[in-house]
């Protein structure tokens, strides 16, 4: 598959834009029109999170998707989806420093060291960092071999990301096994074609 | 038993001495600012819920909307707004309460001739879930005391126990095994004794709906949210400890006292603060959630880290 590239640049791009702020745009007007209901401030931290969540899983499809369909432009969306995640991983963090802990630092510090749940999540933040701010084109041509090395980040990323899920989770861990079994059949996947392209390389 | 020949009950007849006598206390204090409220009308609405009980709290109440549509009922889902949907498939009327195990009037007992010999008053508590969050609600009901002194337990009677019902039916949820059902709940004698612990049957003047454990639900206010177990179907004495559901879902998470405190975090979360629903910043728990005047002797010489 392959559109036109204008068609492509033109209306794809800008639409999976708007579409991935939609998650935000809701939390901002379900907040103004009470939607969130008794709790919003949990809601809009669990949104925020899991939406982190689903975007980096999504930003993991793109590949094996594009394999699939013969459409390799799909790989163009991936910079874009990352830093998606970043933001909405960032507007997490913002969320649970400000709400959670009303900016006490030395609080902060603390649940890092003592929940494991939060040491996780913060390590998966920490985790995207690099990845965000070597995100454009001039760094990537910048650290050629090594910025593909430093991009394999994202897998230590989204495991961080579903043990922290795992790790809040009272007795129903339904919704995580579910963002579970799809990081696992995306990362086999790739397990898998690393080791088909080596064999096809012989 | 004079409980079940007199529908009148006095109050020196349930409650401890000791608490009888600061209730008497308020009330001076109480007659006292009255004087002050014919003055000055600031102090007014402070005494509008006449029948309101000396255990009563004047914080905010939280709104009725959010007492009812957020709640945690595993029996019908595990998100905060399954019950409120799905609840309605439970009925609760007829409504029978077994009572069991070691005291002298066993049997099965109608809804109605239970509630018939008891007085129902309003009493406005902190409600602190192990989550993190809390309301303040006012609860109508009884005290439990009342009801396990009609039973008249023995010697052998040192705890408590509580049963719901294990009707996958009506209780969609229980077709998961997110924990073992029925839910099962407990409370040492003395602290079903407490004064505090109340029998609810309604909130804000109206009956319980469903989905806050109606018809009967279990109140032990300076104990994390899940010790109130709710629709409850039967009580029985035991001799020995029940094990209560969350126990035994994650023993080393939660304990069979499960008082409220703020040093003694949860494995993987602080308990030192809370969210009030409707505030959007959180403020610091309190030990036994505030209730540590009334309770923490109950506990004297316990190590409360251990016995968590």
């Amino acid at each position: 598959m392959q559109i036109q590239a204008k068609f492509f640049n033109n209306i794809v791009k800008p639409v999976s834009f708007v579409i991935l702020l939609f998650p935000l745009l809701f939390l901002i007007s379900g907040l103004f029109f009470d939607l969130l209901g008794a709790n919003p401030i949990e809601t809009i931290i669990r949104d925020l999170g899991e939406w982190a969540l689903r975007i980096i899983l999504l930003t993991l499809s793109l590949s094996p998707l594009s394999r699939a369909l013969k459409w390799p432009q799909l790989i163009q969306l991936r910079r874009m989806l990352g830093l998606f995640v970043f933001f909405y991983a960032s507007l997490h963090l913002f969320c649970y420093l400000g709400f959670e802990q009303s900016f006490n630092i030395r609080s902060v510090i603390e649940d890092i060291w003592e929940r494991p749940f939060i040491t996780a999540g913060f390590a998966g933040f920490l985790t995207l960092l690099p990845l965000a701010i070597t995100s454009t084109r001039s760094k990537m041509r910048q650290m050629g071999a090594s910025w593909k090395a430093l991009h394999r980040l994202v897998y230590l990323a989204v495991i961080l990301c579903v043990v922290h899920f795992w790790w809040l989770v009272k007795a129903d861990a339904s919704t995580p096994m579910v963002y579970t079994a799809f990081t696992v059949i995306l990362l086999l996947e790739r397990v898998w074609w690393s080791k088909l392209k080596n064999k096809l390389k012989q | 038993m004079i409980f079940l020949n007199k529908p009148e009950i006095t109050d020196n007849e349930v409650t401890d001495y000791s608490v009888y006598k600061k209730r008497r206390q308020f009330m001076k204090t109480a007659a006292g600012l009255g004087i002050v409220a014919t003055t000055g009308a600031v102090i007014k609405p402070l005494f509008s819920q006449s029948n309101s009980s000396s255990f009563s709290t004047d914080e905010e109440k939280t709104d009725y909307k959010d007492i009812t549509r957020y709640c945690n009922y595993y029996e019908f889902g595990t998100a905060k707004t399954d019950p409120a949907k799905h609840a309605h498939t439970l009925v609760t009327s007829p409504w029978t309460l077994d009572i069991e195990g070691e005291c002298d009037k066993p049997g099965t007992y109608d809804l109605e001739d239970l509630l018939k010999p008891v007085s129902i008053e309003e009493r406005i508590y902190r409600f602190r879930c192990v989550e993190g969050w809390s309301m303040v609600i006012p609860w109508m009901g009884f005290p439990l005391a009342e009801l396990i002194k009609r039973m008249q337990p023995n010697a052998n009677a040192r705890y408590v126990k509580f049963q719901t019902l294990y009707d996958p039916d009506m209780m969609p949820g229980q077709r998961d095994n997110v924990l073992e059902w029925p839910y099962v709940e407990g409370l040492r004698m003395d602290e079903a004794m407490h004064p505090l612990t109340m029998i609810a049957t309604g909130i804000y003047g109206k009956d319980l709906l469903n989905q806050n454990g109606a018809p009967l639900r279990l109140v032990v206010p300076w104990k994390y949210g899940f010790k109130s177990i709710k629709s409850i179907a039967s009580i029985s004495f035991t001799e020995t400890q029940p094990y209560n559901s969350w126990q035994q879902s994650s023993p080393t998470e939660y304990g069979f006292y499960s008082n409220v405190n703020p040093d003694v975090p949860h494995p993987r979360w602080s308990q030192s603060k809370e969210r009030r629903i409707g505030e959007f910043l959180k403020r610091k728990t309190q030990p036994f959630n505030g209730y540590a005047s009334e309770v923490a002797s109950l506990y004297k010489g316990m190590d409360l880290k251990r016995y968590f």
